[in-house]
């Protein structure tokens, strides 16, 4: 066995040192950092790193930061929307260019180009258009509907659903575009049996077409999720957390207190919160993704 | 699209199919003016006057077409107390981008390669760890980088913020690779093994000549990743090297006075410009680069 | 129960014409074969029947009633894919009773169709698998079974065979005989493969192009092709073609192709033929027979033979014109060697050089 092992690593030696800097990334950058965060977290670290030990000290004060409180609260509304609606967006805009309409690649490109533009910029459109003395609202009032009302980015009761608003522009035609690639994969006998049987085509999709895309709608919601616990460029763009704090979120939660408030400890516990969360929603879905078709070469 | 893909008719359309169809280009109309909506308002702000933007109609069209605002957007925007537009953004953002693309894609080829033709032992646990860390937030790793890089001197500089782009750009283009290589015939590796060559030859003399198409879609996802970041260039790149999307939101964010709103949309639209023209330019690419990198962060 | 009546249909993608003013009738319980090369319309008739395709001119009628623009649903069709077509994600109860919940028929009639369908195709312990988990000929048979379940009048089929190897579809083509017995409905059957339209077919119409060429008994399309091209198109191994003059001679009538001489006088002509007309004689293999002594014997100079299980195929040059011809396993035919044989002249075929069709 030894003997084998070392003339298996002797024959292929190249390719062992070829690996190490993916190996240095994953054990250093990825693993090693991910356990010096979770370790911090259980330390009393504020503007440096200590070692102590605190137990779950941090972790109790962190549930009990009302702004950590709001900022879960603030994701979880976010998420439920904008997943529900680029969903049902993304797929009713594929479903509806896949009727043979004219000018289809223009429809495909207005749909996905917010996508390429960085959350930044999204963030800051609009806020512009949603801003009332500027945008919408000023428009309107200028024309003489002085009793129109669109103050979402300055009204704490509105402001998550300009951020959604602004991310579900974002990311709708991503959703699209991978349902859109789906939808022309079907077989086109599928279409005609199911006429031969008069089943009518809102059922069609409903109960043929889309179960069959089941590969492309994970994809699609995977990545809207991982934008979505991601999220932090738009909303410093957009309300910087504001008004108040109405608009905060968990990332950057972190981000303040990593930097601002020099208070790593309580950054490291809300960090490792979101590590955890993400690590039991993703696992199942990426083993059933990568890793029951993974390559041939293992 | 059954219907639609059956043959020319001379019977007319029923009333129903009609309406359907009408239903359809409204439905996609009104859509199509949602999305281009802020486009369209950045473009026509960032070509009006102060004096006009103050009038408040953001919809109208600029009655004096003025490209001032673009000028100082470029040249003299401010950030906190220096004037000097977003050409040093642009500029910084050019310098962290094309090392990181670069090196990150042959990075992303090479373990590809080795993972699909080559037993390495370990190597497939090795990738599931670079996939999961794929998912995670980046608060998680952001501190202990930043001291990394503080220990090493190298922290707020230019390769500090490539080494990062390198590293978080590291999954999907590794998978990007891997899965494409995973595709490649095996007999074509045998026989260059036959013939005698090695490691190094395979992969320079056979398998990079034939990666021409998935690196195109690597170069898309990575240039419009890269430069569309906002947080790690915030944190790693340091004062010198705050790439445009850092600049171009403390240009819009932090001026204090009156805010001059079409030098910001002049300025918004040049920091998209890059990915833009990626985007109409690379066309179906760009999509199969989405679908592939599924795991992007 | 139903016929079909096809007039003058015209079917075309865009400006390219397909299926060309084509006329065809099938009979109420009739077993009808569309036989063709790849891309000559087949399915795209067969689409049009269905409702599937709009024809651009032209009614299709089923019993007399006008069906031309009729939903495919409401056409008493049942239909079955080259490609299976069967729904993935569902199991193949689901498959088969889809179309009738749609319908919104009751549990206990769905039911009932279910298990009737799913005994006679004997896939009723399949009920629960989803079609991934079946081989091809159980796909072949889910998709026969939810065309069955419609109660339809008319049965269509696309290639249902073409994705099975050849045992399997041998095996299926029987079965596909003996529910045609059973069921005694009318079926259009879509082929490019003859031993199926032959095997199969009440009547087989040969297509190329877009338009009928034959529309007769298997027999007939087979010994008495109406032109060149279903001579050649029918038949393996092929047929032989010989281009040459038919010349008279008093009361006989000869083939002349440069030496080669022929007695053609016992060939039945349809028409006058003056002579010294140029024509195509077509001639199978198997009508070019041992001569076992016959006084009529005409000897070839044998170049190649290839074996072919129970018999074997010899190419011989005959003054000049090569023919393939079959001859038995103890023939003693060997290469390089002369051997003697007779020529059928009866069931020989002769086409006029210049149309192509049958004389
Ligand atoms: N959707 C379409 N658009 C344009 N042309 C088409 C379309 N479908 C088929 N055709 C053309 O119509 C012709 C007839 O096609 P059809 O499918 O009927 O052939 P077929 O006889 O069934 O052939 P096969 O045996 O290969 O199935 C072909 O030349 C094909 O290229
Ligand atoms: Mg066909």
């Amino acid at each position: 066995m030894g003997a084998d092992l070392t003339r298996h690593v002797k024959r292929n030696i190249v390719a062992y040192i070829a690996l190490l800097p993916m190996a240095a990334v994953v054990i250093f950058a990825y693993l090693g950092t991910m356990a010096w965060s979770v370790r911090l977290s259980f330390s009393s670290s504020k503007l440096l790193p200590r070692n102590d030990f605190v137990g779950f000290a941090q972790y109790v004060t962190l549930f009990d930061t009302s702004r950590w409180q709001t900022s879960l609260g603030n994701l979880a509304i976010i998420a439920f929307f904008f997943l529900l609606i680029c969903f049902v967006l993304g797929c009713l805009l594929a479903i509806f260019i896949d009727q043979n309409v004219r000018a289809e690649s223009l429809f495909r490109t207005v749909f996905l180009y917010p996508y390429a533009m960085s959350f930044v910029v999204a963030g800051l459109i609009w806020q512009w258009i949603l801003n009332p003395d500027l945008g919408i609202q000023h428009t309107m009032h200028g024309l003489g509907f002085s009793g129109f009302v669109l103050d979402w980015v300055v009204n704490p009761q509105m402001v998550l659903y300009a951020i959604i608003l602004a991310t579900v522009w974002h990311g709708s035609g991503l959703v699209m575009a991978l349902i859109l690639a789906g939808l022309r994969g079907v077989d086109t006998e599928i279409w005609k049996a199911t006429r031969i049987d008069g089943i009518p085509a809102w059922r069609v999709y409903v109960s043929i077409v889309l179960p069959m895309l089941r590969p492309m709608i994970i994809t699609s919601l995977v990545l809207l999720s991982i934008s979505i616990v991601k999220m932090y460029d738009v909303v410093v763009a957009m309300t910087n957390g504001g008004p108040g704090t109405a608009s905060e979120v968990p990332a950057k939660f972190i981000m303040d207190n990593l930097f601002e408030r020099a208070n790593i400890g309580l950054a490291t516990a809300a960090s490792t919160v979101m590590l955890v969360t993400v690590l039991l929603v993703m696992a199942p879905v990426i083993y059933s993704q990568y890793f029951r078709k993974s390559g041939r070469a293992s | 699209m059954s219907q639609a893909k059956s043959a020319t008719t001379k019977r007319p359309l029923t009333y129903h199919e009609v309406w359907g169809r009408v239903g359809i280009y409204a439905f996609l109309g009104v859509l199509a003016l949602f999305f281009l909506l802020p486009l369209y308002v950045m473009l026509v702000t960032s070509f009006k006057s102060m004096d006009e933007v103050r009038l408040g109609l953001i919809f109208s069209l600029p009655q004096q077409f003025s490209i001032d605002a673009w000028v100082k957007a470029w040249t003299s925007a401010c950030t906190g107390l220096e004037c000097t537009g977003l050409q040093v953004g642009f500029g910084n953002s050019v310098k962290i981008l094309v090392p990181s693309v670069v090196l990150s894609i042959l990075l992303g080829a090479l373990n590809g390669y080795a993972l699909s033709f080559w037993k390495v032992r370990g190597a497939n646990v090795l990738f599931a760890c670079l996939l999961l860390g794929s998912f995670v937030p980046y608060q998680v790793f952001i501190y202990p980088l930043v001291r990394f890089y503080a220990k090493t001197g190298i922290y707020g500089s230019l390769p500090a913020i490539v080494i990062t782009h390198i590293i978080f750009g590291m999954p999907v283009m590794t998978l990007l690779f891997r899965n494409y290589y995973s595709g490649l015939p095996l007999e074509l590796f045998k026989a260059a093994r036959i013939d005698g060559a090695g490691f190094w030859k395979i992969f320079f003399s056979i398998i990079l000549p034939m990666s021409v198409p998935i690196a195109i879609v690597a170069v898309i996802m990575q240039v419009t990743a890269i430069w569309n970041d906002f947080l790690l260039g915030l944190v790693f790149a340091g004062r010198d090297n705050l790439p445009m999307t850092v600049q171009l939101n403390n240009i819009v964010n932090t001026t204090t006075g009156e805010r001059a709103y079409n030098v910001n949309m002049a300025a918004t639209v040049l920091t998209s410009l890059v990915p833009l023209t990626v985007y109409l330019v690379s066309g179906r690419w760009f999509v199969r680069g989405i679908a592939s990198g599924a795991v992007k962060g | 129960m139903s016929s079909v009546s096809l007039q003058n249909i015209d079917i075309s993608y865009g400006n390219v014409p397909i299926v060309k003013k084509l006329d065809l009738t099938i009979k109420d319980g009739e077993f009808l074969v569309l036989l063709g090369p790849s891309g000559c319309g087949k399915s795209t008739l067969l689409n049009a029947i269905g409702g599937l395709t709009d024809v651009s001119g032209g009614s299709i009628f089923f019993n007399d009633k006008d069906v031309t623009w009729t939903d495919p649903k409401d056409r008493g069709i049942g239909m079955v894919f080259q490609s299976y077509a069967l729904y993935p994600t569902m199991s193949v109860e689901r498959n088969l009773s889809f179309g009738l919940r749609i319908a919104g028929i009751d549990r206990a009639t769905i039911e009932k169709k279910v298990k009737w369908a799913s005994e006679l195709l004997q896939i009723d312990h399949l009920l629960d698998r989803k079609p991934s988990a079946l081989s091809g000929g159980q796909r072949q048979r889910v998709a026969i079974g939810r065309a069955l379940v419609r109660d339809a009048d008319i049965f269509l089929f696309d290639e249902p065979l073409s994705n099975l190897d050849a045992k399997l579809r041998a095996e299926l083509r029987l079965e596909i005989k003996k529910l045609h017995k059973t069921l005694k409905s009318t079926m259009i059957y879509v082929t490019h493969d003859q031993i199926e339209a032959l095997t199969l077919a009440d009547r087989i119409a040969v297509m190329k192009d877009g338009i009928i060429q034959q529309l007769d008994t298997p027999l007939n399309v087979y010994n008495k092709p109406a032109n060149e091209f279903v001579g050649s198109f029918l038949g393996s191994p092929a047929m032989n073609k010989v281009e040459g003059r038919l010349v008279s001679e008093g009361e006989s009538r000869f083939f002349i192709a440069g030496d080669f001489r022929l007695d053609v006088s016992r060939y039945p002509f349809a028409q006058n033929i003056e002579s010294s007309r140029k024509v195509v004689l077509g001639l199978r293999p198997e009508h070019i027979l041992p001569a076992n002594g016959s006084a009529a014997a005409i000897e070839g100079q044998v170049s190649l033979v290839e074996p072919m299980g129970s018999n074997i195929l010899a190419w011989s040059t005959f003054d000049g014109v090569s023919l393939s011809h079959l001859v038995g396993q103890d023939d003693s035919c060997e290469a390089d060697r002369t051997f003697p044989v007779t020529i059928d002249v009866q069931k020989a075929s002769f086409f006029d050089a210049e149309t192509g069709w049958r004389l």
